[in-house]
């Protein structure tokens, strides 16, 4: 009998069953029918999937269940619910992106920069962006243009 | 022999538009019925290339109807059979169709407006309009004939102004909010979720699996198994997942010798028993200035979404959801991979990720659809993993092309050859003479997928795609030499032959630059006549500053070429840094794709064909051994990071009176010369063997 998790998605409570092993990724996409995290490559080295755990961007491929067992999960419908982050709207205002697999992934790690750094009370910059986004792979060549939506985004 | 199978090509070789020949009726592409609706119909797949937006601008602006109240159907088998959605050919023959079809249609609902108003109708906002009175196309759609031949050649009426605007992409700001928008996110009631075990290498036998061991797993239903085929069908990835982990391990599979590695593809591919094509019958050259052989590995397309695709079999139906190029010819071929007539099978285009040519989505879709088959009236979608995805996709295939030139005392070219070895670049559904589709051959009584052929001349080639020269050399002599036996699968990638030959010949003519002691722009000049051509080269000249003193350690150069030589041109102008690995400070594009439907798409298009073509030259092999792909991780097949990603600058030259060019893969082969020739500048070594490593930078210097 799979075991119990409960967890926090997007600011309700869910329960599933499910192995222990199994991957957050497919626990949101497969139980939650929250789709917009997206299946890249199932190991942690593409970035597709990230979503924040407890407010940190993470790799939910990776992600066992259990160890996200009573967390807080942000999916990238939940940063959406109340209207768009500024980085989606500088991403849509830029037309950063092609086919647009990567986004999601990415939208979650740079509004994670852009929250911070909001919070610390500076803008972010293009390298701190380029290299907080080196993880996510984008095989569009939208790169340039999702910097400057991260940068603009993080201007505002 | 011919030079492919019948049918074999990117694009039908017609006179004219063939996607008119396919659906030669207004009717076949319009409809106007609907209150407030112009419904558009295209056989062209969105890829993330835009296509869909710049399509509607079309229909928009020849019909003075508001964007917003066109209405673009996704590609299906009941619409337009336009082939693939490839070459760079979508704007030309499916925007070219549609707009002729609009342009009539606007011309016959002004003869009925006139009709029905008594006088001659203004057009406004999608109404026609005397005086007071007015009527929308809806209003007249009762009276108007649309089973009426398109005319091609029918005058334009005054542009609205929507073609040649940034509309935004109309599918972008779903993706960017995660909104459920890709194959990927469908749900079907009832829908099962199934992965593909597949053989460990080519042509392994399955021997023996337990499949208990996947059908005791909770949420398992289905183990199918079919001669080497291997699947598992459950109620959802989770349970799919581990069902298929569990065939992985009690499969047991005989796997036959193969010594082929990717080592050795150049002996391979200069060796093999090949199907000549003459390009161009000049002379061989006796004592060429310059003769050099340049190569290429096989290349992955690499989507960042791995292949899905859903289908289900209704009554008498087998329908097919898919983010193919091509939802026609993939018809066909899973029609006759099933054996069953052609109208028994519908297939609907949903988007995917990111696609770059022809990688697995059309096999994911038969994975598919061979499984509802089996499963009556139970939606099934299959996902690929991604290991598979870079493991069992077609590839770009590996080149070697030799190239000689002979020059003059002035330093002209006088005489050129070129022979082009590689494996074809076409394997797409329905263009071999057997299905080519993966899992066909994994079955019981299916067949190993044919050596993949290359499309005509007139449809651009494949291995010869742009390998005659777009400058006055002399004689040209030029001989494509398909490979017969293909060591893995090859198929079209962005660009195809294009991307290495432009490389060479780019080089080439860098190197008989300097032996003449000829700044390379001014060299490329004085054999170009195109008059276009020369205005897109020194633009990106002007624009990089060409010319101007460069930081140590620092090297500048360009690359050339009109896509196809039909196609948009282009050229790229690339900084590099060079020590012993080489990093990409900065590029520039210029390019003239004609008049243009979306400013901002194009340069999208442009600045990310110059992206990853950066990615191919710089990183990218696929290596094989033993019939097994060993580069199926992210990490055994890298491509660019943002951190490695440079500025790019791109310059439309505008030619608002010239027929619209697709933009896609004009910047590959140019921005792939411009780093060899920038690498060359900063280090004075030629880098001839792709990628352009560190360790080729030695190999290049030992030799
Ligand atoms: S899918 Fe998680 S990092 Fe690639
Ligand atoms: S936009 Fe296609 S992968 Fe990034």
């Amino acid at each position: 009998m799979p075991d119990a998790h409960r967890l926090t998605v997007n600011g309700r409570d869910h329960e599933v069953r499910c192995p222990d092993g199994t991957p957050l990724l497919w626990v949101l996409r497969d139980r939650l029918g929250l789709t917009g995290t997206r299946y890249g490559c199932g190991v942690g080295s593409c970035g597709a999937c990230t979503v924040w755990v407890d407010g940190q961007p993470t790799h939910s491929c990776d992600t066992p269940i259990w160890s996200a067992a009573g967390k807080s999960v942000v999916t990238v419908e939940g940063l959406t619910e109340a209207g768009p982050h500024p980085v989606q709207r500088h991403l849509i205002d830029g037309q950063a992106g092609q086919c647009g697999y990567c986004l999601s992934g990415i939208v979650m790690r740079a509004a994670a920069l852009v929250d911070q750094a909001h919070a610390e009370g500076r803008h972010v910059e293009g390298d701190e962006v380029r290299a907080a986004l080196d993880g996510h792979l984008c095989r569009c060549g939208a790169h340039n243009r999702i910097v400057d939506a991260v940068v603009s985004a993080g201007g505002e | 022999m011919p030079s492919c199978p019948p049918g074999a090509s990117d694009v039908p070789a017609k006179p004219g538009n063939p996607s008119l020949a396919a659906a030669p009726l207004i009717g076949d592409w319009l409809d106007f019925t609907h209150e407030g609706i112009v419904r558009a119909r295209t056989g062209k797949s969105e890829l993330g290339q835009g296509i869909a937006t710049a399509l509607v601008q079309i229909v928009a602006d020849a019909l003075a109807v508001d964007v917003d109240s066109v209405e673009l159907a996704p590609p299906d088998t009941s619409g337009p059979d336009e082939t693939f959605t490839a070459g760079s050919l979508s704007v030309q023959h499916s925007g070219g169709a549609l707009h002729a079809a609009s342009t009539q249609a606007r011309q016959l609902f002004t003869d009925a407006a006139r009709r029905r108003l008594g006088a001659e109708p203004s057009l406004a906002e999608g109404r026609f309009v005397v005086d007071d009175a007015s009527v929308s196309y809806a209003d007249l759609a009762a009276e108007v004939d649309l089973a009426v031949a398109i005319d091609p050649t029918i005058a334009s009426y005054d542009p609205s102004g929507i073609v040649g605007a940034d509309l935004p992409r109309l599918d972008l700001a779903d993706k960017v909010l995660g909104r459920p928008r890709y194959v990927q996110d469908m749900r079907l009631p009832g829908m099962r979720f199934a992965r593909m075990v597949r053989r460990p290498a080519r042509g392994a036998r399955l021997v023996d699996v337990d499949e208990e061991s996947a059908l005791g797993i909770a949420g398992v239903t289905d183990v199918v198994r079919d001669g080497d085929l291997l699947a598992v069908v459950a109620e959802d990835e989770i349970a799919a997942r581990a069902g298929a982990e569990a065939l992985r391990e009690s499969a047991q599979w005989q796997v036959p010798d193969s010594s082929l590695s990717d080592g050795d593809m150049v002996e391979q591919l200069t060796t093999a028993d090949t199907d000549d094509t003459a390009l161009s019958d000049g002379p061989s050259i006796d004592a060429p200035t310059l003769a050099a052989r340049y190569t290429r590995p096989f290349l992955a397309h690499a989507s960042i979404g791995p292949a899905c695709a859903v289908a289900v079999q209704e009554e008498g139906l087998l329908r097919i959801w898919s983010h193919t190029q091509g939802v026609h010819p993939l018809r066909r071929d899973i029609a006759r991979a099933l054996d069953r007539p052609v109208d028994r099978v519908q297939v609907t285009h949903v988007e995917g990720a990111g696609c770059y040519g022809h990688n697995p989505a059309d096999d994911v879709a038969y994975d598919a659809a061979l499984l509802a088959a089996r499963l009556p009236g139970r939606p099934v979608q299959v996902t690929w993993t991604r290991e598979d995805e870079l493991g069992w996709s077609p590839f770009g295939p590996a080149m070697v092309v030799d190239l000689a030139a002979e020059t003059n005392a002035d330093g002209q070219v006088t005489a050129w050859s070129w022979d082009g070895f590689g494996n074809g670049h076409s394997s797409r559904p329905g263009t071999l003479p057997t299905p080519s589709l993966l899992a066909y051959e994994e079955q019981q009584d299916g067949t190993p997928i044919p050596p993949a052929g290359d499309p005509p001349q007139a449809a651009g080639a494949g291995t010869g795609r742009n390998a005659i020269p777009g400058y006055e050399v002399g004689s040209v002599r030029a001989v494509a030499h398909r490979a017969l036996t293909m060591p893995i699968r090859s198929s079209a990638m962005r660009s195809l032959g294009a991307h290495l030959n432009v490389f060479a010949i780019e080089s080439h003519l860098d190197d008989l630059a300097r032996h003449h002691g000829i700044d390379p722009v001014e060299y490329r000049l004085r054999h170009l006549g195109d008059p276009r051509g020369r205005v897109v080269l020194e633009r990106a000249a002007q624009e990089s500053g060409w010319g101007s003193p460069l930081a140590e350690g620092h090297g500048r150069g360009i690359g050339y070429a009109r896509y196809k030589g039909t196609g948009a041109w282009c050229a790229a102008v690339v900084e590099v840094e060079a020590v012993s690995s080489v990093r990409v400070v900065r590029a520039w594009l210029a390019a003239d794709c004609g008049r243009i439907v979306n400013p901002d798409g194009a340069v999208n298009q442009l600045e990310g064909g110059a992206v990853q073509s950066l990615s191919w030259t710089l990183l990218e092999r696929v290596r094989f051994a033993g019939g097994r792909v060993l580069s199926d991780t992210w990490e055994e097949y890298p491509i660019l990071h943002f951190s490695e990603v440079p500025p790019v600058e791109v310059a439309l030259v505008e030619r608002p009176d010239e027929p619209w060019l697709g933009a896609g893969e004009a910047s590959m082969g140019p921005t792939a010369a411009a780093v060899g020739n920038a690498v060359a500048d900063a280090l004075g070594v030629r880098v001839r063997d792709l990628p352009i490593t560190a360790e080729a930078i030695v190999a290049a210097m030992d030799s």
